[in-house]
């Protein structure tokens, strides 16, 4: 167990070494260039040519890309995640005064989304057949095929335009007001965790109706054992691998979501920041994102992996 | 917690949806029969497994060819003996009916500007008109192109890449850790972020937009493919044909991956509604297509300022999306079941 999990943490390290170099090589490869962006951007157009140099020497732009790509990794190791091009702030400040917004909805929604579509998926495997099987799958497959975008602002027209229950969009700190907060984030969250609940209902309910059909099972029933103790205590743990697999990519997802949902809400986040610094081709706020969010999303994949040894002890790891 | 849920149905605790079975000593459980309708005809010649209704790869090598007719009758009934898998198609097929003939269909020219800003849904215009006085339901129709050119073309090109490099990976030990752990790198993203950062950098125009998609949609074919090719290739049947001198090329393209590549369709069926959804994102934060192209997400973007006098102008092209991709995912389902009752349920 021990060989295995130091195998997939040295594996989990080559993996986001080339996730840097291929997202540093390839910011750079790619045409689009942020100093002539910001020049034209901030109409400085009668800048001369020495002028740009210089900004260019400013911000690294003009040494080996190699001497660049070492320079960066030489500063992560430091907690240092360079300089923005455009606003000259440090990348790390603004990282992490953004992150807790996007951290408190995300996981919000990830343990809202999880619990609620086991909840569903258990009801639906158990009343299989029934109305409320065809209810709770039909609504999890609509779940899985809405827009975030769009479901956002269906939300924002019903609950804040048309019932003016919650406010528009915005953010209000929790040490500012935690109610305040609360209601900045009732719709996000709704948005975030829709995919996980209908993707997890419909797995735990497939998963679920799998395990159903084996005989030790039957053997539960046969015994007398109460419902509850067969469902959940034999047949559920038995079929929680393919939900906890999902469980984990389902971060990745929320991640991927709460670039839209912060952009509808007008919440300053790190989905938000991408989209910025993607359109401001500010390389060092892209680079630093894309490795956090690569190095969280990959840690996860990593937990759930070695999550099922636990949750089945057949599984050996050779 | 799951504790409390379970107290739903602790109360009828009598009456288990699923009653003990009978036990009946020495005779095993009979399993769900599939219908009786699936063995008519020459199914019972077909030799070694007349139960099963679906090929078996090693029943096609000692028995011929299945006879094509029965197959495809068989794929036919289970296809659209599901009523929603039949409308769905219907759907679909009139989705591309409007894109291919949207110059008839709408009223208007899609970049029209002709109609005063902002018209409420009238007779002359269904449901109303942008702030630029452009007609929503004539940009709905052209918007169709864009979505289902961009989600055919975008299959097309990462399943084709993405079905060479899982051969490759899955087949030669060299090609298997170079390949792979880019494309872990590339899976550790988010997709949209991965998109964004792409399409971003390349620029605008619908062909950056489909190389874009096309780089993000890759990954996911590589991995299944490789996984099919890893399994395929431990049968007996490569063995014996690497035994009798056939080069692994051939073994490759023409044994190894005509037994991949069923499962390997139904994937890419159920692939088409993703992609058409990460168009509309891309398009939804303004990245990739040009600003007066007919696009379903960048109308519900445009439509935004407006949401609270003109929700049609965001409501109605998300709604058409939704459908679109709704429409892809259950024929996608309905083909599975129908190709290989073995996946039921599993992707």
């Amino acid at each position: 167990m021990t060989t295995y999990i130091i195998k997939r943490i040295i594996q989990l390290v080559i993996v986001l070494v080339i996730v840097s170099v291929l997202v540093f090589v390839g910011m750079r490869a790619l045409p689009g260039d942020p100093i002539r962006m910001l020049v034209t951007k901030d109409q400085l157009t009668n800048m001369s040519e020495a002028q740009i140099a210089q900004m260019r020497h400013d911000a690294g732009l003009d040494r080996n890309i190699a001497v660049q790509y070492f320079t960066w990794v030489g500063g992560l190791f430091k907690g240092d995640l360079g300089r923005s091009i455009v606003y000259k702030t440090r990348v790390s400040d603004e990282i992490f005064r953004r992150l807790p917004r996007t951290l408190e909805i995300g996981l919000i929604a990830w343990v809202i989304g999880t619990f609620l579509g086991l909840g569903a998926g258990i009801l639906a495997a158990v009343k299989r057949g029934s109305w409320i099987d065809t209810a709770v799958t039909s609504v999890a497959n609509a779940g899985t095929t809405v827009p975030i975008f769009w479901l956002a602002l269906l939300l924002m027209y019903v609950f804040a335009l048309w019932l003016r229950w919650l406010p528009v969009q915005g953010w209000v700190s929790p040490s500012e007001s935690l109610v305040g907060n609360l209601r900045h984030i009732v719709m996000p969250v709704m948005c975030a965790a829709l995919f996980t609940v209908a993707s997890t209902c419909r797995q735990t309910r497939s998963s679920l109706l799998g395990v159903l059909r084996q005989d030790y099972i039957r053997t539960a029933w046969s015994k007398g054992l109460r419902q509850r103790a067969v469902i959940l205590r034999h047949a559920l743990k038995n079929s929680l691998i393919p939900i906890v697999t999902l469980s984990g990519m389902s971060l990745s997802m929320i991640v991927g979501g709460e670039v839209f949902i912060e952009t509808v809400y007008g919440i300053p986040g790190i989905g938000r920041l991408a989209v910025e610094a993607v359109n401001n081709a500010d390389y060092p706020y892209i680079q630093a994102i894309a490795l956090i969010v690569a190095a969280v999303v990959l840690t996860v994949n990593l937990l759930v992996d070695i999550s099922y040894g636990w949750l089945d002890p057949r599984i050996r790891y050779s | 917690m799951p504790h409390d849920i379970g107290s739903e149905w602790s109360d009828d605790a009598d009456t288990p949806p699923f009653p003990p079975l009978p036990i009946k000593q020495g005779t095993p459980p009979p399993e769900v029969p599939p219908p009786p309708s699936l063995f008519d005809g020459p199914e019972s010649a077909r030799g070694l497994s007349p139960m099963l209704p679906f090929p078996v790869p090693g029943d096609a090598l000692m028995a011929g060819p299945p006879p094509k007719i029965t197959s495809w009758r068989r794929f036919a009934r289970v296809f659209f003996g599901r009523k929603v898998v039949l409308v769905c198609l219907v759907v679909l097929i009139l989705m591309m009916l409007m894109a291919i003939f949207a110059r008839l269909l709408a009223p208007y020219p899609p970049n029209n500007q002709d109609a005063g800003p902002l018209l409420q849904p009238s007779a002359a215009h269904w449901l109303g008109t942008d702030a630029n006085g452009r007609d929503t339901l004539s940009r709905i129709i052209y918007g169709a192109r864009v979505s289902l050119l961009i989600g055919f073309a975008v299959v097309f090109i990462s399943a084709g890449i993405g079905m060479l490099l899982g051969l490759l990976a899955g087949y030669y030990r060299w090609a298997r850790a170079p390949i792979m752990r880019i494309m872990d790198a590339l899976m550790a993203f988010p997709m949209v972020l991965l998109l964004l950062a792409i399409a971003a950098l390349l620029g605008g125009g619908l062909r950056n937009v489909i190389i874009a998609l096309s780089v993000g949609m890759t990954p996911l074919y590589v991995r299944v493919m490789c996984g099919m090719v890893l399994q395929a290739k431990e049968n007996d049947y490569v063995l014996a044909l690497r035994s009798a001198g056939a080069s692994h090329r051939r073994v490759l393209f023409a044994h190894v991956l005509p037994n991949c590549l069923q499962p390997f369709i139904v994937l890419i069926t159920m692939q088409l509604g993703s992609v058409v959804l990460a168009e509309a994102g891309l398009s939804f934060l303004g990245i990739g297509l040009p600003a007066q192209t007919a696009a379903w997400g960048s109308m519900i973007n445009d439509g935004r300022p407006n949401l609270a006098t003109n929700p049609l102008l965001s409501l109605a092209p998300g709604l058409v999306l939704m459908i679109l991709v709704l429409c892809f995912n259950l024929v996608g389902d309905g083909l599975r079941d129908a190709l290989d009752p073995r996946l039921r349920g599993s992707i």
